[in-house]
């Protein structure tokens, strides 16, 4: 039997990050790496499992020597950065970023099936959001609540795309996408049908689980009720590389 | 040349609220108007949301009472499911309704009713307050404060926090009881207990000096509505509907609480955002009734609570004979239920059943249409809805116990009014015993309105081209 190919030789950068020397694989995301060493760095978008998306901008760092800045998930590391990942600009824009995912839609916590275990939630509440800024746009967005064993609420949507990619890429149903423009885009399942009449979906939940708000919730759960859990991720991700 | 005196905002209640009096040319009284001046609008933003949400979305009418509301909304729910929920789950929703009557009604009886009571109703607007009540009478205010926190902690410890928990769910409650949290709350009910009964005891003494206010303070003729449990005793959470009439006769009795659309008709009137409830059969404005502490004594047979009982006896004793009629005793109701409170929650935490671990009861949506009805401090509450094949809401009715007395309200401050406002010579002690009256049914407007924002007051005397002739403003 041959030999299985040995992996191909990665290089080793080094790098700073808050003042801290690093070291790391060159096709690692400055994210991952925060990860590793436990910098805390905010996401929505980003999952450990899934393949980068780049659309919530929380996890914006800012790269010595550059004017703009830099999304952590989608942005590989390089020799000599030198990265700040937590400074009075970077605080403000996120905090911007927060409020503006609360007045786009109806994210009304105290009511949420999610309230506590809410990512958007806690962002919020590490950014230090005790009020919006921006006027809401109060639009309002129709529940989906035709499937037997989960729930849509586009009011409680921030458009992360986590259960288009969990579904496609773990599951490899791609019973979720996404339908629109702007802030008026939706995920939808296949072809803007109710949830509960897609012919493509397993019922698997994958995308319930991953779900970082009360936006796929399941159904039966009361006001702080629905826990998600989002261990099964990396495990099934690496499996499913693997093959 | 009639003129018109506004009360704005009416004070020491809840919610926001205006009064005006009508006079006539010779300064009679005509008219009386209680208006509720604040639009909500929770029976329509609610549609579109799913059931399971009400409990939460409902109790947000009110930080008063969301307890009531987050019941009266559970029950609709578990009717959507058609389950019968596991007797201890009832048990502790019992608990936890019975709490928050004995930190409502202290809230009433110390904080808001109290300086009238103890300071006149001609004092000094300026310290006829809790605070003057804090001066003058340290022990009887620190025993008020004391009640309203215990009544608040055995909600905190049940339902996780003192305002809007979420522990009662569709079905029963998330969570069994846990021996230190029974062992808590058992150790705060004998000083609740204590504070009860001698306030209790102390109000008898004042009742007499309130002779002329209990004779005019809404004393017309009206009918009685309030759950009982299948005996006829006093209830809280579940049984079935009552009708009493001024009289003591049962118009009404043993009524599932689903078909509460046979004894309630919803009128609406354009000078106020609460809507008028009154008795189907006999029509509107006639078939006023009133809700409430009061109402549920005047319908019970018996307490079923040994202090709580020989209070009824004498609180019937206010009176020859029939229910009570002087709605100035709501006061003296809402401490006899008080003990009622206290008593029964001892009684259930020591019942062996209440540590059972299943208290949930899961199911998904059986019906299309659920009605669930309690019994909030302030009178009855009924919560109505419809929902389509997804358990998504499609019509909302609330009939808030403020709301049921809105008839009784109205007439109540015409009585006061005509017997106590001298419109020649307008005094501030005049109007704060026309807003008082309105104090004993204990409103809470911001249920009634499903409202929000300031409630400052103002009565104003207008002639009868509606010019304003003389004003009492209330900041």
């Amino acid at each position: 039997m041959p030999a299985p190919p040995s992996p191909a030789p990665v290089k080793v950068v080094t790098l700073t990050i808050d003042g801290q020397d690093l070291s790391a694989r060159a096709d690692e995301t400055i994210i991952e790496v925060c990860r590793e060493n436990k910098i805390p760095i905010p996401s929505l978008c980003y999952l450990d499992g899934l393949s980068v998306w780049g659309g919530c901008r929380l996890c914006l760092v800012e790269v010595a020597g550059q004017g703009r800045l830099f999304a952590a998930c989608s942005t590989q590391v390089s020799e000599g950065l030198r990265i700040s990942t937590n400074t009075e600009r970077l605080q403000r824009y996120r905090r911007a970023i927060v409020e503006l995912l609360f007045a786009e839609r109806n994210h009304i916590c105290s009511v949420c099936v999610s309230n506590g275990h809410c990512e958007l939630q806690t962002q919020a509440q590490k950014c230090g959001v005790d009020h919006v800024r921006f006027p809401y746009r109060q639009a309002g967005y129709r529940m989906d609540s035709s499937h037997e064993l989960f729930r849509m609420d586009h009011n409680r949507c921030i458009l992360c795309t986590r259960c288009v990619r969990v579904c496609d890429e773990i599951e490899g149903a791609h019973t979720w996408d996404v339908m629109g423009r702007g802030s008026d885009c939706q995920v939808i399942t296949d072809l803007a049908q109710p949830w509960g009449e897609s012919e493509t979906c397993t019922g698997c939940g994958k995308c319930v689980q991953v779900c970082p708000t009360g936006a796929l919730v399941k159904q039966g759960t009361s006001a702080g009720e629905m826990v998600k859990d989002q261990q099964f991720l990396p495990i099934l991700a690496r499996r499913r590389h693997a093959q | 040349m009639s003129r018109t005196i506004t009360i704005e905002p009416v004070t020491r209640i809840e919610g926001h609220a205006r009064i005006t009096l009508q006079l006539g040319a010779e300064g009679e009284l005509q008219d009386a108007l209680f208006h509720l001046t604040q639009f909500r609008g929770f029976e329509k933003f609610c549609e579109g949301r799913p059931y399971r949400e009400m409990p939460a979305l409902t109790a947000r009418t009110c930080g008063i009472c969301p307890v009531s509301h987050i019941l009266a909304a559970n029950k609709a729910c578990d009717h959507l499911l058609s389950v019968t929920i596991p007797p201890t789950a009832e048990k502790l929703r019992r608990i936890i309704n019975l709490a928050q009557l004995t930190q409502s009604h202290a809230l009433s009886f110390f904080h808001l009713s109290s300086p009238d009571l103890l300071l006149g109703w001609d004092a000094d607007p300026a310290t006829r307050n809790i605070f003057g009540v804090m001066r003058q009478y340290p022990e009887l205010a620190r025993d008020g404060i004391r009640l309203r926190q215990i009544g608040q902690t055995i909600i905190e410890t049940l339902g996780g926090k003192k305002i809007h928990p979420t522990w009662v769910v569709p079905g029963g409650v998330s969570e069994a009881l846990t021996q230190e949290k029974r062992t808590a709350m058992l150790k705060l009910l004998p000083e609740g207990l204590e504070i009860a009964r001698r306030t209790y005891d102390f109000f008898k003494t004042l009742v007499p000096k309130f002779k002329d206010e209990a004779s005019h303070f809404g004393t017309q003729d009206t009918l009685f509505l309030s759950l009982v449990t299948p005996e006829g005793n006093l209830e809280h959470y579940d049984g079935f509907l009552r009708l009493k009439d001024a009289r003591g006769r049962i118009v009404e009795d043993r009524v599932p609480t689903w078909e509460y659309q046979r004894l309630v008709g919803e009128a609406v009137e354009d000078f106020s955002y609460m809507k008028f409830p009154y008795y189907k059969p006999m029509g509107y404005p006639k078939g006023v009734y009133r809700v409430g502490p009061l109402a549920r004594l005047n319908n019970a047979n018996a307490c079923g609570t040994p202090y709580a009982d020989v209070a009824l006896a004498e609180f019937h004793m206010l009176q020859e004979s029939g229910p009570i009629a002087s709605s100035f005793h709501y006061h003296y109701a809402r401490l006899v239920e008080i003990i009622y409170a206290l008593e029964m929650m001892d009684r259930l935490l020591k019942d062996p059943d209440i540590m059972d671990q299943r208290v949930r009861a899961r199911a998904r949506s059986n019906r299309d249409e659920g009605i669930g009805v309690a019994e909030a401090p302030r009178g009855t509450l009924m919560h109505h809805y419809k929902i389509d094949d997804d358990g998504l809401i499609t019509w909302v009715n609330l009939i808030i116990a403020t709301g049921h007395n809105n008839l009784a309200m109205n007439a109540a401050i015409k009585q006061v009014a005509a017997a106590y406002v001298d419109a020649n010579h307008l005094q501030e002690g005049m109007l704060n015993r026309v807003e008082a009256v309105i104090r004993c049914f204990d409103p809470c407007l911001s249920c009634a309105s499903h409202a929000f924002g300031q409630m400052p007051m103002v009565i104003e005397l207008q002639d009868a081209a509606g010019r304003v002739v003389d004003s009492l403003c209330r900041h």
